[in-house]
């Protein structure tokens, strides 16, 4: 198996994963989806460099055979901007829940509400 | 070069006024009328040139590429309408200070009417007509916002959405329209399109053009049909109506037919349209005018009608009527002005402009009233007024116009519209200040403050001198706007009260006399207007909005329902599809390029990584477990980063991580752990699938690209110029902070946005229904009886130096090894992170000295400053610079400017991760309140143990 053959496969699983899971009727994981989308995504973008191993793109002199740099600055704001995504999706996600009292993405109140009976919480 | 002040100082007013709006409110004023006066004078010094025929132009580039330059221009056209601006401005200003109540906030007022003020000027001075457009969209926005001035009120609100939607609709035809003149024309210069009449009428496209920039005229002008919109806006407080209404907004589709007069006109199709839909405007507006109670509404309609008169006059395209149409308009100005600044008085002094409420005002108002009565008369057209001469002169025009072969249609139109002028002109003078008075009125009325009744007053002289002495004081003025109009030198301005017997006088006579008769028996007229069945314009123009609304409303139900889950799917789907095409189309085969074969300790963590994604998908509805799988999938990714020569990546990742997964934490405190489960199973048999062919197709694409050789013109550039153009070997971070800092900008104004974002969706989260739910959540999962551990409180205490350390130390070196503002900044965040975790919200937070709405706003200026600096010493923006520093002890280091851009990277970063979790965390905190009872740093303190216990 090559290395090459690893990160394509998780990307792939990421990417069906992430795609399952923001196809979901609730908001929490949507998120989660969102968040293996970014994985994925990120990981695709930094492949688009092709692999190579041990050789940082640290500039040498001399120095021939380096990691592509720009896919990696690129995926660099991308890891934080994901964060702040996630974050936004999230923190939306759990307005919106205690604004309507669902955590359904298309705002449904269920007969059967998901928040716990005060009677019963331990 | 004067042009320059004279078009910047209203705006720089309006900026001086919106900052200084608590300055009392002579002090506004003063400032207010300080760009009139100055434009005034510079306007006076230039006239003697501009009257002979001069022209002053100054050019500056803007965006060449596209035909838009700053170019002003200044001639006698201009100036004509520059000093009705100005002028009549300047008595507007005084009249407000007097006319506005206490309350009023005149500061705002002020400065919306010199951002007006400056965008009329705009269109007078404008060199280019893309620049004039710009200043024409202007006009529509700051009217909309004097018109709604009285936003408190229904009929502020509508009346400037009503002008804003027929003005603005009109200047986006008029946008198409000068842009196929500039086209037909080959220059968007005004001076190159005034040169080729010619090419532009014998052109296919000037039909098109020409009702393009009428639309854009008629609307602006209140033409029929789109004259509705003008009485609408008199809820604007009447120095508005007095200044929008007389001398400038609505006289600028006039200006523009007067401007374009010698490349349009002279067509057949110019005559039509102008002089039909002028004609039909006069009489129209007229006839309204007459049976209206409201005294803004009957000046309004007058307005309408006269707009109409200058819109046919210029619409039988020949020199004299043109030249005629410049006077009028100069007359109607100076009358109307002084009419709304007269009923603004009335209005003012008496409390009501109901005419039916008032009468007999003479003896109780005098000064008002011999205003009134002048300016109605020239209004109405009686010598020996301005406005006799200038009606006069239309009607001799109007009597020998033929329309379609017609002799008699266009004479007996302008008859007809001089009678009902008249009618109204004389009721104003006759139902408001003479006849029988009221049994009371609403407020007992006296002669208003001399501040209100002396700018009317000016523009009542200046009638009264013009009519008696018009050669002397208007010919050179006219005459050389005129030639402007014209395109060519005047035809002979012969203004004079008394030509003999001719045919237009014994028009003017016919229409007095009428006049007069239909004013006596006025009672039985409005009788029967009343019993017409008249459209109601704004009942029609609400009910086509409504069907807008709604039509736009269905389309966008049928495209998004609201649904995210379908909307994803299709989106989803779509993607899949247009790539299975690109696959169908184009075939896929992998790369010859050789591959790296796995060690084994890539497989395991491979294998760990899928099955942890299984996991997640699988734990989906246990919530927390989620969490810790997922958390495993970004520790193997970091890995990988680790392994695949990405250090950069991987410490950003792993740190990433660590708030991620605590900030989902948070969040997943106050939500459902284990909801019931959603799907049918046949539904996750799709979602399923979809999931699979997305995943498949992502993990061939990737498949594909890994194994070719890489084809990359640009990253060798990076490589080669890190350190001889940038400074420094770490070539990721040199790209971020210097080659694409431009990117790394955007990116980190998006994170701060986002930050506030979350910030704002949380801060009021504490009321309404939301507030509610938070305050009655009850704890669902047991708690550690230790909430805030000594042991993990004393280590969080020890390492937060150390870390604050670390992240300078990574900071430091980022520019030449792994590391840079990102990371640091996301460490110190970690750090600080871990102080709220150990020993909660409110301890933490209190000893929290640095705001991160301030922390992120700073970071996003540092970074744009850093930009900017560049430009001042001539380099692009973001061009970075740097050199080595030789300190004792610490040994030759390297400063760059691009370490400046850093922190303020690093400082947003910390802000808007800070921001994020901390406001996670007061939500929180402010659900379990109750639960809180004591708010140490730690739950046994030994420095509380050591003290004297009660």
């Amino acid at each position: 198996m090559s290395i090459e053959f690893l990160v394509a496969s998780a990307i792939a699983a990421l990417t069906a994963a992430g795609i399952y899971l923001a196809l979901r009727g609730r908001t929490f994981p949507v998120v989660l989806g969102l968040a293996m989308l970014s994985y994925a995504i990120n990981l695709f973008l930094f492949a688009i460099g092709r692999l190579t191993v041990n050789h940082p793109p640290l500039y040498e002199k001399g120095v021939t055979d380096y990691a592509d740099p720009l896919p990696q600055a690129l995926v660099l704001t991308a890891i934080v901007i994901s964060f702040a995504m996630t974050a936004l999706a999230v923190v939306l996600s759990l307005r919106s829940f205690l604004e309507t009292g669902t955590d359904q993405v298309d705002g449904i109140i269920e007969a059967d509400p998901p928040h716990p009976d005060p009677e019963a919480a331990p | 070069m004067f042009l320059v002040p004279l078009c910047l100082l209203p705006f720089v007013g309006t900026l001086l006024l919106s900052i200084m709006g608590r300055a009392s409110r002579n002090g506004l004023a003063a400032i207010a009328l300080l760009p009139a006066m100055a434009g005034l004078v510079l306007l006076a010094r230039v006239a003697p040139f501009i009257l002979r025929g001069g022209v002053v132009e100054w050019h500056m580039d803007w965006v060449p590429i596209l035909g838009l330059e700053i170019s002003l221009r200044l001639d006698a056209l201009g100036f004509l309408f520059a000093g009705l601006i100005l002028g009549i401005g300047l008595l507007i200003i005084l009249y407000a200070r007097f006319y506005l109540a206490a309350g009023d906030a005149m500061g705002r007022f002020l400065a919306m009417l010199l951002l007006f003020q400056g965008a009329m000027l705009g269109i007078a001075l404008s060199g280019n007509i893309l620049l004039l457009l710009i200043f024409w969209e202007l006009t529509s926005l700051s009217s909309f916002l004097l018109i709604g001035f009285r936003s408190d009120k229904a009929e502020g609100r509508q009346g400037a959405r009503m002008a804003l939607t027929v003005t603005g609709g009109g200047g986006l035809a008029l946008i198409g329209g000068l842009m196929l003149l500039g086209t037909i024309a080959g220059s968007f210069e005004l001076s190159d399109i005034l040169a080729s009449g010619d090419i532009i009428r014998a052109s296919t496209l000037y039909p098109v053009a020409l009702i393009l920039i009428l639309l854009g005229c008629f609307t602006k002008s209140a033409q029929f049909p789109f004259h509705f919109w003008l009485p609408h806006a008199m809820a604007a407080p009447t120095p508005v109506s007095a200044y929008l209404h007389s001398a400038t907004m609505v006289k600028a589709g006039v200006f523009l037919l007067a401007r374009f007069w010698p490349v349009l006109s002279g067509t057949d199709l110019w005559f039509y349209l102008v002089t039909t839909t002028g004609l039909i405007t006069m009489i129209l507006g007229a006839a309204v005018a007459l049976f209206r109670h409201d005294l803004k509404a009957i000046l309004a309609y007058s307005t309408i009608s006269h707009l109409g008169l200058l819109t046919m006059l210029f619409g039988f395209g020949t020199p004299v009527a043109a030249m005629v149409g410049v006077f009028h308009l100069l007359n109607h100005a100076l009358f109307k002005a002084a009419l709304f600044m007269n009923a603004g008085i009335v209005d003012h002094e008496t409390g009501t402009r109901d005419i039916r409420l008032l009468g007999g005002l003479a003896t109780l108002m005098p000064i008002t009233a011999t205003l009134g009565l002048v300016a109605s008369a020239s209004m109405a057209g009686l010598p020996p007024l301005a406005g006799f001469l200038s009606k006069e002169m239309m009607l001799e025009e109007a009597g020998h116009t033929l329309w379609a072969g017609q002799f008699w249609i266009v004479p007996l139109a302008a008859v007809i519209a001089a009678m009902l002028s008249v009618a109204y002109s004389l009721r104003y003078i006759v139902h408001l200040y003479f006849g029988p008075r009221p049994a009371s009125y609403p407020a007992q009325p006296h002669d208003p403050p001399f501040g209100l009744w002396a700018p009317s007053a000016l523009l009542v002289a200046l009638a009264i001198v013009i009519g008696l002495f018009p050669q002397t004081l208007t010919a050179g003025l006219i005459t050389s706007a005129a030639a402007v109009v014209t395109g060519g030198t005047a035809p002979p301005f012969k203004p004079a009260l008394w030509h003999g017997v001719t045919p237009a006088l014994v028009m003017s006579i016919v229409a007095v006399m009428i006049g007069t008769l239909m004013l006596w028996r006025h009672g039985i007229l409005l009788r029967a207007w009343d019993a017409l069945p008249l459209p109601d314009a704004k009942r029609m123009f609400d009910r086509t909005l409504d069907w807008l609304v709604d039509r736009a409303k269905d389309m966008t139900q049928a495209i998004h329902n609201g649904s995210l889950q379908r909307q994803l799917g299709l989106l989803f789907l779509v993607a899949i599809l247009v790539g299975g095409l690109g696959v169908w189309t184009g075939g896929y085969s992998p790369g010859t390029r050789p591959t790296i074969p796995a060690p084994p300790v890539a497989i395991i963590a491979w294998g760990l990584l899928l099955a942890a994604v299984a996991a997640v998908v699988k734990a989906q509805r246990q919530r927390y477990l989620t969490l810790i799988y997922i958390s495993v999938v970004g520790l193997v990714v970091s890995l990988a980063f680790v392994y695949l020569s990405a250090p950069d990546l991987a410490l950003t990742q792993i740190s990433v991580e660590v708030v991620t997964i605590l900030l989902l934490l948070l969040a997943l405190n106050l939500m459902p752990k284990q909801p019931v489960r959603l799907s049918s199973n046949a539904l996750r048999l799709r979602d399923g699938l979809i999931g699979l062919a997305g995943g498949t197709a992502a993990g061939l694409a990737a498949w594909a690209v890994m194994t070719r050789e890489p084809n990359d013109p640009i990253s060798a550039y990076h490589w080669a110029n890190s350190y001889s153009g940038g400074g420094g070997t770490n070539v990721v971070n040199v790209t971020l902070v210097d080659f694409r800092a431009f990117d790394t900008f955007g990116e980190i104004t998006v994170l701060g946005i986002a930050a506030l974002t979350i910030f704002a969706l949380l801060q009021p989260a504490a009321r309404g229904p939301s507030g509610q739910r938070l305050r009655q959540w009850v704890a669902d999962l047991p708690r550690s009886p230790e909430r805030h551990p000594m042991m993990f409180a004393v280590a969080a205490r020890l390492l937060l130096p150390l870390a604050t350390m670390i992240g300078l130390f990574i900071f430091l070196r980022g520019h030449n090894l792994p590391g840079g503002g990102f990371i640091a900044g996301l460490v110190v965040s970690i750090a600080m992170l871990m102080q709220y975790m150990a020993s909660g919200f409110e301890w933490a937070d209190q000893r929290r000295r640095i705001d991160e709405h301030m922390l992120i706003g700073l970071g996003v200026t540092i970074a744009a400053l850093t930009g900017l600096g560049s430009l001042f010493f001539g380099a692009p923006l973001f061009t970075s610079a740097f050199g080595y520093v030789t300190l004792p002890i610490v040994g030759t280091f390297e400063l760059a400017t691009a370490m400046l851009f850093d922190i303020g990277v690093a400082m947003t970063v910390i802000g808007a991760v800070m921001l994020a979790l901390a406001e996670l965390s007061h939500i929180s905190q402010r659900a379990e309140k109750a639960l809180v009872e004591d708010d140490g740093p730690m739950d046994i303190d030994p420095a509380k143990l050591r003290g004297p216990r009660s």
